[in-house]
């Protein structure tokens, strides 16, 4: 009921009271307050006023009764007001803005961020944030305690970046906002609906935050990434709850309104001519989310964007999936040429995703002998469950080819 | 709000005076701390003494106990200090960047507790 109003009212208050931990708790007391008058006394019209006009009262009250011990009230009221008075609203834009680059500010851990966003911006509790993570609840009330303690003693601002450090500081929320949608969209933990929460609350997160940042075309292109992806996932896991590679997927389970808004949004975002890492990523799944089939796919396309999203993110992810473009487009020994390659980096083979599509692409090329062996590599590198089902799935099948085939 | 920042750097790699490369350091230490102090930011600034001149101490039971050399031994000394006087995280950060040794170092920015004005 209060999540809408959460993030704007904490932020107003945050800015009234000068602490994000006394506004926290007053809002949080708000909106207890709201559930006993709002239902004897009806929703008031502008209810996220009259949340942020309360909380307020309750946070210059703490402060009173806190400089009345300290026998400063009188210093107290000078610095914070009478209640009373009306107070400035400022624009209620910039302050939500401010409070989540306060959030996401590079000084403090990312391990941080991403609760303290999801708790301060999102309005999600301590308890559904600790299940969300799968750690105790002490364990996460402990560390976003100490986040506000960082907060207040590093004297971190308040206020929207300036315009050098935007990009840089952009880039640091928009990455809190991905990995919330990336730990809710690994099938491979937890608790199935308190993952499909965070994917939601992260597509929210990023849509308002392009409304606020209607002129950064990356936070478009995060949104669109988002929505992409998660039109595919009624595809992505079949009804016995196995994993199904992209190729194999049935596209009519696909959320085909979702991938409409999401390749309108990336197309918008490039015609900005500021292509970044997320508009990149957000093409390359329009290009698949349109296509009518792996085979009917525009691989060519999906190779040049690779290249393109190396230059911002030289990582083994995106050299595996441009290794696996390059196999669709020029075939599979093509496509093994590159993953050998890679193979011969000690960092590259350790990581189970590797043996897999080396593996896949030996089967493709009858070699299933090897392809086997490859897929032992993978199981022995412990991936999670939900992908090791799979392995075994694929190691059978290519036995059963063996004997029966010739 | 009053920050502190500390200077690491390896000791080893910084040019001894009278080579070539000291007037540069010198010269990019004294520019950065101009552009403070112009900006009205900088409270106070030193380069230190090398680790070797270093003593450590510690009174146990009433007893002086001293040690030649620095507290902890790290590959990273602290050279020197500065104090800035700015209005958050964000513009002390940014005065940090602009010193020499976060480049050849580490400069660890630490906001200083205003005593005076503690309850």
């Amino acid at each position: 009921m209060f999540r809408a109003h959460w993030w704007p009212a904490l932020a107003a208050v945050t800015r009234l009271v000068g602490d994000l931990e006394a506004a926290e708790d007053a809002v949080q007391e708000a909106c207890a307050a709201a559930v006993v008058q709002w239902r004897t006394g009806g929703v008031p019209l502008n209810p996220g006023a009259w949340l942020v006009g309360t909380a307020r009262h309750k946070a210059v009250d703490w402060q009173r009764r806190e400089a009345r011990r300290a026998h400063k009230e009188k210093a107290a009221v000078r610095e914070y007001g009478l209640p009373d008075q009306p107070f400035q609203t400022g624009p209620i834009a910039d302050d939500q803005l401010a409070l989540i680059f306060m959030c996401c500010h590079p000084a403090l851990e990312v391990a941080v961020q991403i609760p303290l966003t999801l708790r301060s911006v999102c309005g999600l509790t301590t308890p559904e944030i600790a299940t969300a993570f799968l750690v105790p609840e002490a364990t996460m009330a402990q560390r976003l305690v100490r986040a506000k303690r960082k907060i207040r003693e590093a004297g971190i601002p308040f206020r929207v970046p300036a315009a050098d450090t935007l990009a840089e500081r952009l880039a640091s929320v928009l990455r809190v906002i991905y990995l919330v949608f990336t730990e809710g969209h690994h099938a491979s933990r937890g608790d199935q609906l308190v993952r499909l929460e965070l994917c939601e609350e992260a597509i929210r997160l990023a849509r308002a935050l392009a409304d606020l940042l209607p002129q950064e075309p990356e936070v478009s292109g995060l949104l669109a990434l988002l929505l992409l992806v998660e039109a595919r996932r009624p595809g992505r896991i079949d009804d016995a709850g196995d994993l199904v590679l992209l190729e194999d997927q049935d596209r009519s389970r696909w959320h085909h309104a979702k991938i409409a808004e999401g390749a309108a949004l990336v197309e918008r975002a490039l015609r900005a001519r500021r292509p970044g890492p997320y508009q990149v990523q957000a093409a390359i799944a329009a290009c698949h989310s349109s296509a009518p089939s792996a085979a009917a796919t525009d691989w060519a396309e999906i190779v040049g964007l690779y290249d393109e999203l190396l230059r911002y993110q030289p990582t083994l992810v995106v050299e595996a999936n441009r290794a696996v473009a390059v196999a669709m487009l020029q075939g599979p020994a093509a496509g093994l040429a590159l993953f050998d390659a890679m193979a011969g980096n000690s960092r590259a083979v350790g990581w189970p995703p590797l043996h897999v599509a080396r593996a896949d692409l030996l089967g493709r090329l009858g070699r299933n002998s090897e392809a086997v062996d490859a897929y032992q590599v993978a199981l022995a590198l412990e991936p999670p469950a939900v992908e090791r089902a799979f392995i075994s799935r694929r190691i059978l099948s290519l036995r059963s080819r063996k004997t029966t085939g010739r | 709000m009053k920050y502190r920042c500390l200077l690491y750097v390896a000791e080893d790699t910084i040019p001894a005076p009278g080579t070539p490369g000291f007037g540069d350091v010198r010269a990019a230490n004294v520019a950065a701390t101009g552009a403070m102090t112009k900006a009205g930011v900088l409270v106070d600034s030193a380069p230190l003494q090398p680790v070797r001149s270093a003593t450590t101490l510690r009174v146990r039971d009433g007893e002086t106990l001293l040690t030649d050399g620095p507290f902890a031994e790290l590959k990273e000394q602290i050279g020197g200090y500065c104090l800035l006087e700015c209005a958050s995280l964000d513009d002390a950060l940014r005065w940090a960047a602009a010193i020499p040794a976060a480049r050849s170092g580490s400069v660890e920015v630490r906001p200083v507790i205003d005593v005076g004005s503690r309850t």
